[in-house]
């Protein structure tokens, strides 16, 4: 190209040389053009990386900080059950009237003696004052426990915990030290953390309850919202004249789904607590609002799936003598379904995770016992994970990270469902 | 519980309807005892499905209303025993006794706070009994009324099909109807207590005051610290501003990278990864920047001697929400990109242009209306959120534009103002629905602009 310096001829009739590539200027012009590019695609590729790491260093915190949550210290202790129940029974602890049984026996008392002979006056700072439940629990499911002196590793106190997962003030390390040195304390599974309720005591603290309020508002929300979104997206997408009030539908659920959820934490305190009396803190209430909160997105979703099956389809049922409805639900129903079902299930993941418009209902409160019905008062898992986060006691940083780690790996799961039905039953058309 | 009994009685019965219309229907095909066999208009279960409907839908309808009723009918017929003279007169007393009463006759609560509510527990209970009676009467009552007079209609020729898909139609325009209940319900709910907050307070004060200190009684005319004006500030400065300083150019510098450069093995990977940040709850991410970014901000502002640092900044909250943000805006300029011609890109790659020229003076030019769009949704969607900054940003209503301070935003307050003991008229829990308005129609105003933003952009490529 160079070698032949051919004039480059202009419209207007003038002529110039011809773009020398080889010149210095030319060379230094292209090499910084090319260094701009470089520049460009690195700062392309950092921003990518930068927002992955910050994905990455988020899952580490909670990780780090919540996978001791699900570790408890253990601190052994010899209890004497013939001597403290007065030669209790195994028999007496099983059938129906076990609870009963177990709770005549006055088993705080007989920890605390227990404790008291063994350790002496530190005994109280060494075990968390829920170990008696423990105690229980083990009893109910073993009561040949109750026939000899037994050996039982017991919960650590909140200060005990903390001293042996990080560090705790002097005197806590220095019992601590006592106790490794004499073998006493052992790091076992917390199962109290996934069976129990919410407790002052985080070393008592559990999930469960949340958990199960999470589910229950989950079933009221997918009851409401599935049936309601999919006949209205079918609705929408199949029968609705083009007129003003279809577009008033359709212009109120695309302005629903970006309404800040907070506001239908409004709506749910004014229309169903303050105009409805249903009650307070309820798991209904919850599903509720979530329901309306939810709807909008599954509508969008079914319509979507529903417009993405061939009109021919269609016509084919038509044309063998289907009814309108009889097209719609024998055939665009069931081949929308399973768009419709990945939609339904990331509108429930949002559902899943959501806290303020439940904060508004009165779904924060201090959930001691797992909600028996819908109308029992409960917490949801981001509720509570909420409400831990502004515990000053040090034992919950480790709580909220693993029910942080809990709610995630739930959402995780919803979503790798959702992703595998897609995969699995979409058909390109 | 009677009404769950009552309901599934009526599903039962209901199912029984079904069977027998659908019976019915078969028997015309057969052919009944006279030997007479006839095509039927209709297959058999929809015939079964109109003796279903026409018993079950009146049972429930009268089921609906009557729980709305039956309580006010309950206490009359309590308020009638002689009892019900020893009442106090004052109303809130008497009807705190008398729901005490209610709950336990229920089995709700156990033991009675008042001492004279124990004496209305049997005759609530009688009172129960008595409209239980008379509720279940009346349903099976209508079922079977509905179901007979269905029944008589069934004939080989009757257009059972038609009949049912009218109620499907009918279903079906309901349902779609329910989104047009619910705006409605969000706007009512919001402009009533809205405006009763407007009469205890003035529309000026809470638009254009500039202190935010909310007291429980108001001196009308004078300064009730009801200016939201800080709060309108925060959210702001939180939501429209530092987190798009955050997410705009990450958002938009990814979505150039993984569809200009990556490889599409890494764009298969990396774009559902970016996606993740999105799923995150939110209450995750206030957990995280009040546990992780918020105290080390607080330090290196320390370090570095900003005056007013607080452990609960508004840079805190403001970069972990557009982190969250980040997804949002790379799908937004990804679809505007992806939808600039083909032939503008070629052109400027074929005039000798980089491709960071050409992604730099045609692609993201060509594409800007609809990334604007994106930013505009983004931002309608930072200034409603509320777990980030109620865990994060602080509650003092500062007016700073210092990032290291703490700030309120619209969303903290309201649920500040709307937790804990909570009195309906007083001028403090009202301000929340105030505040919710404003939020809500600065929210509705900015996605209609983007929305609108977005449809002529593409309009203009079509």
């Amino acid at each position: 190209m160079s070698g032949d310096k051919a004039p480059v001829f202009h419209v207007d009739g003038s002529r110039t040389a011809p773009t020398d590539w080889t010149s210095d200027a030319m060379r230094k012009r292209i090499a910084k053009r090319y260094a701009a590019e470089r520049r460009f695609k690195y700062l392309g590729l950092a921003a990518v990386v930068l927002s992955a790491s910050f994905l990455v260093f988020l899952l580490w915190v909670m990780v780090g900080n919540g996978i001791s949550g699900f570790q408890r210290t253990e601190v052994r202790l010899d209890v004497d059950f013939p001597a403290l129940t007065g030669g209790a029974q195994a028999a007496s602890l099983t059938g129906p009237q076990a609870g009963t049984a177990a709770a005549s026996m006055d088993l705080p008392g007989v920890v605390s003696v227990a404790i008291e002979a063994e350790y002496g006056d530190s005994g109280a700072q060494i075990f968390s004052p829920g170990a008696w439940q423990i105690v229980r629990k083990k009893l109910l499911a073993e009561p040949s426990l109750i026939a000899a002196k037994r050996t039982l590793w017991l919960p650590a106190s909140s200060e005990l915990d903390i001293a042996m997962k990080e560090s705790g003030n002097a005197k806590t390390e220095a019992l601590l030290a006592d106790l490794r040195g004499k073998n006493l304390v052992r790091t076992g599974f917390n199962d109290t953390f996934l069976t129990g309720s919410d407790a002052t005591d985080p070393a008592q603290a559990g999930i469960w309850s949340a958990f199960k309020g999470s589910l229950m508002t989950m079933l009221v929300t997918v009851l409401l919202a599935f049936p309601i979104g999919v006949l209205a997206a079918l609705y929408l997408e199949e029968y609705a004249p083009k007129n003003r009030w279809t577009d008033l539908i359709e212009v109120s659920i695309n302005n629903l789904a970006a309404v800040p959820s907070i506001i239908f934490g409004l709506l749910g305190l004014v229309v169903f607590l303050n105009w409805m009396h249903l009650p307070r803190s309820a798991a209904i209430v919850g599903g509720l609002t979530l329901a309306l909160m939810t709807m909008p997105i599954i509508v969008i979703a079914g319509r979507n799936a529903i417009k993405s099956v061939p009109p021919s389809i269609r016509e084919a049922a038509l044309g063998i003598g289907a009814s309108p409805v009889q097209v719609v639900f024998h055939h665009v129903l069931p081949l929308a379904l399973p768009g419709i079902l990945t939609g339904t299930i990331i509108g429930m993941a949002r559902a899943l995770g959501e806290t303020a418009p439940l904060l508004l209902i009165g779904m924060r409160a201090f959930i001691p016992t797992a909600p028996g019905g819908l109308t029992d008062p409960s917490t949801v898992l981001p509720v509570q994970i909420y409400l831990w986060s502004d515990e000053v006691n040090r034992g919950f940083v480790e709580k909220t990270s693993a029910a942080i780690i809990v709610l995630l790996l739930f959402l995780l799961t919803m979503n790798a469902l959702a992703i595998y039905l897609r995969n699995k039953f979409e058909t390109r058309w | 519980m009677a009404g769950a009994g009552l309901l599934f009685l009526v599903l039962g019965l209901g199912l029984i309807a079904w069977i027998t219309g659908r019976a019915r229907a078969s028997a015309f095909v057969h052919g009944n005892r006279h030997g007479h066999r006839s095509n039927l208009n209709s297959l058999p279960s929809y015939h079964g499905w109109y003796l279903a409907l026409f018993a079950v839908v009146p049972a429930l309808l009268f089921l609906a209303v009557w729980s709305s009723i039956v309580p006010a009918l309950q206490t009359d017929m309590v308020l009638s025993a002689p009892e019900a003279a020893s009442l106090p007169t004052d109303g809130f007393t008497r009807a705190s006794i008398l729901s005490e009463a209610r709950a336990i006759a229920h089995g709700t609560q156990d033991t009675a706070f008042q001492p004279q509510a124990g004496q209305f527990v049997p005759l609530y209970r009688a009172a129960i009994a008595h409209y239980n009676w008379i509720a279940g009467a009346a349903t099976v009552l209508l079922v079977f009324a509905g179901g007979a007079y269905a029944f008589t209609r069934l004939k080989p020729d009757f257009r059972a099909r038609t009949k049912v898909e009218r109620v499907v139609m009918a279903a079906l325009l309901l349902a779609s109807l329910i989104a047009i209940v619910t705006t409605v319900g969000i706007v009512a709910s919001l402009i009533f207590e809205t405006v009763r907050f407007f009469q205890m307070v003035n529309p000026l004060e809470f638009l254009f005051g500039t202190t935010w200190n909310p007291q429980s009684t108001v001196t009308p005319g004078g300064d009730n610290g009801f200016g939201a004006i800080p709060l309108f500030w925060g959210t702001v400065f939180i939501g429209a501003i530092i987190a798009m300083i955050v997410a705009i150019p990450l958002g938009l510098m990814s979505a150039v990278y993984l569809t200009q450069y990556a490889r599409p093995a890494v764009r298969k990977w990396m774009k559902p990864i970016l996606e993740i940040l999105a799923g995150v709850p939110t209450v995750v991410y206030g957990y995280f920047a009040a546990l992780t970014i918020a105290p080390a901000l607080r330090d290196f502002a320390a370090t570095i001697g900003i005056p007013g640092a607080s452990s609960e900044s508004a840079l805190a909250a403001g970069i972990v929400m557009g982190v969250m943000i980040i997804p949002f805006v790379s799908s937004m300029a990804d679809d505007s990109i992806a939808a600039v011609p083909g032939a503008m890109r070629d052109g400027s790659l074929a005039m000798g242009s980089t491709k960071s020229e050409t992604i730099k003076k045609v692609l993201i030019p060509a594409a800007l209306p609809g990334v604007v769009g994106g930013v505009l949704l983004a931002v309608s969607r930072a200034i409603g959120e509320t777990m980030i900054v109620v865990m994060a940003a602080g509650l003092t209503a500062n007016m700073t534009a210092n990032p290291f301070a703490s700030v309120t935003t619209v969303t903290v307050q309201i649920v500040q103002l709307l937790t804990g003991d909570q009195e309906f008229d007083s001028p403090k829990t009202l301000a929340a629905f105030a505040l919710g308005l404003v939020l809500f129609i600065v929210t509705l105003l900015l996605n209609l602009v983007a929305l609108r933003v977005v449809k002529r952009y593409r309009e203009a490529y079509e």
